[in-house]
């Protein structure tokens, strides 16, 4: 419970301080949108093309744009050595995390939800009825992108090519919940679409695994 | 005056060790400061002290030997205040956001009377509504001062507080460490030379390579910890 109500705190912190910078969310939503907007004029794709090449680029926006806004997140704590006090005030280090994951998948479930309606528009897709699965489908996937990529954000702030790290380690970590998470948005945007139920559940648990792993070994990310 | 903590902790160094690379920041380092005690850790640049207090607050772990905490009960995380190199608040955020914040996340009882408070006790009350950004770095060290206090804690390691403070601030801050020391909590400071903050101390060790090379009471050889005149 302990550990709930400071995440809480902190994650109300991390929201507060981005609203007022908005320096996080108005990068990854100009990324997306401009990646979005360039391929759909350059390739020019047919409603069938959409369906099948749309989904695998919209999650390789993401994670493009994930990777931009996980680099801060810890590097912000650098400025004014504020993870030290953070460290100092919590009970358990992984509340840190917690709030941080949180804030993560927060921010780029905005940005998904944002550019959605734009994806559906520029490469003449809808959703309909499958909107909910669709939704459920980027939290895991957001949920799984932010979970590692927290992580690894926390490990490349104290290393020296930290800009190069990050994406470096980044990259192979995801891939296979990108490749998941493509093939469920596929199966999602045919023209008889259908849950890939298989895919959600591993997803799920692609998520609960590395958030168990970070509950288990995140003490040790944050010390110096 | 400061509110007096509600108990102070003792430390125990024993042979500790800390190692970047190969240059040693701690070297086979014992040390026992007794509860209560006010001590000034002198040295030059590079002599361990930094490490020496991050490793007393466990933001740092020793590669070698044990850090413990006495005259605590063994069951309850000691509550350490610690004013650092850096400010450790938040820029983005105003004086008052700052310490309600880390009120909330220390669990500290009526938080905003608490906070209310130490605003006033260091003088910021009437700009608890600026950013942090907006501050002078006297300022900012009062606001991270005041963080350190929020809850009461029973250890306080300050960093050289007095960087880059003009005068005034200056002097605010050694009244206001000596009324701590005065309320019973064990104080470690870091300083570089000798200072009006030296003097409040009741105990001086001196560092050098990561190892202590003098330490002493008050008395004769007391001004030698800071001039580095120390065999």
């Amino acid at each position: 419970m302990a550990l709930l109500l400071n995440a809480a705190v902190l994650l109300g912190k991390e929201v507060r301080t981005e609203f007022r910078s908005r320096e996080l969310l108005s990068t990854t939503i100009v990324f997306v949108l401009i990646v979005v907007v360039v391929f759909s004029f350059t390739l020019d794709p047919t409603t069938t093309e959409s369906r099948r090449f749309g989904p695998g680029l919209l999650w390789m926006a993401f994670l493009f744009a994930a990777s931009l806004m996980l680099q801060p997140c810890f590097l912000r704590e650098q400025v004014n050595d504020t993870l030290s006090a953070l460290r100092l005030a919590v009970q358990d280090p992984f509340a840190i995390f917690l709030a941080k994951i949180a804030a993560n998948t927060l921010f780029l479930l905005l940005t998904e939800f944002l550019m959605l309606p734009v994806f559906a528009a520029l490469f003449n897709v809808s959703f309909g009825a499958q909107l909910p699965a669709i939704l459920l489908a980027f939290f895991l996937g957001s949920v799984g992108i932010s979970v590692v990529g927290t992580a690894l954000a926390a490990i490349s702030a104290q290393a020296r090519m930290r800009e190069l790290l990050l994406p470096l380690l980044l990259l192979p970590l995801l891939t296979p919940i990108l490749v998941i998470s493509t093939e469920v948005t596929i199966r999602l945007m045919q023209p008889e679409p259908y849950v890939e139920w298989k895919g959600i559940g591993l997803m799920a648990g692609f998520d609960v695994v590395f958030l168990t792993v970070l509950w288990l070994f995140g003490e040790y990310l944050l010390e110096e | 005056m400061p509110a007096a903590p509600e108990r102070s902790i003792g430390l125990q160094f024993d042979q500790v060790e800390k190692r970047y690379g190969a240059v040693y920041a701690l070297r086979n380092l014992t040390l026992n400061i007794a509860a209560g005690e006010c001590v000034a850790i002198a040295g030059r640049n590079g002599s361990g002290k930094t490490t020496l207090l991050r490793v007393a607050a466990r933001l740092v772990r020793a590669g070698r030997g044990t850090i413990s905490y006495t005259g605590g009960t063994s069951n309850c995380r000691p509550t350490i205040g610690f004013v650092a190199h850096a400010t450790m608040v938040y820029d983005e955020l105003t004086a008052e956001e700052n310490l309600l914040f880390f009120a909330r996340l220390q669990k500290v009882e009526n938080a905003s009377k608490r906070v209310a408070g130490l605003l006033g006790e260091v003088g910021l009350q009437d700009r608890k509504d600026s950013p942090v950004r907006t501050f002078s770095r006297g300022m900012r060290q009062r606001v991270a001062i005041a963080r350190a206090l929020l809850a009461q804690p029973w250890l306080l390691l300050f960093d050289e507080p007095g960087t880059g403070l003009d005068a005034e601030s200056a002097a605010w801050l050694t009244s206001y460490v000596h009324k701590l020391r005065d309320s019973g909590c064990t104080i470690l400071l870091s300083l570089h030379g000798e200072s009006e903050m030296a003097r409040l101390a009741t105990r001086a060790i001196r560092l050098e390579a990561g190892s202590v090379i003098a330490d002493t009471r008050r008395g004769a050889m007391f001004q030698s910890i800071f001039a580095g005149a120390v065999n």
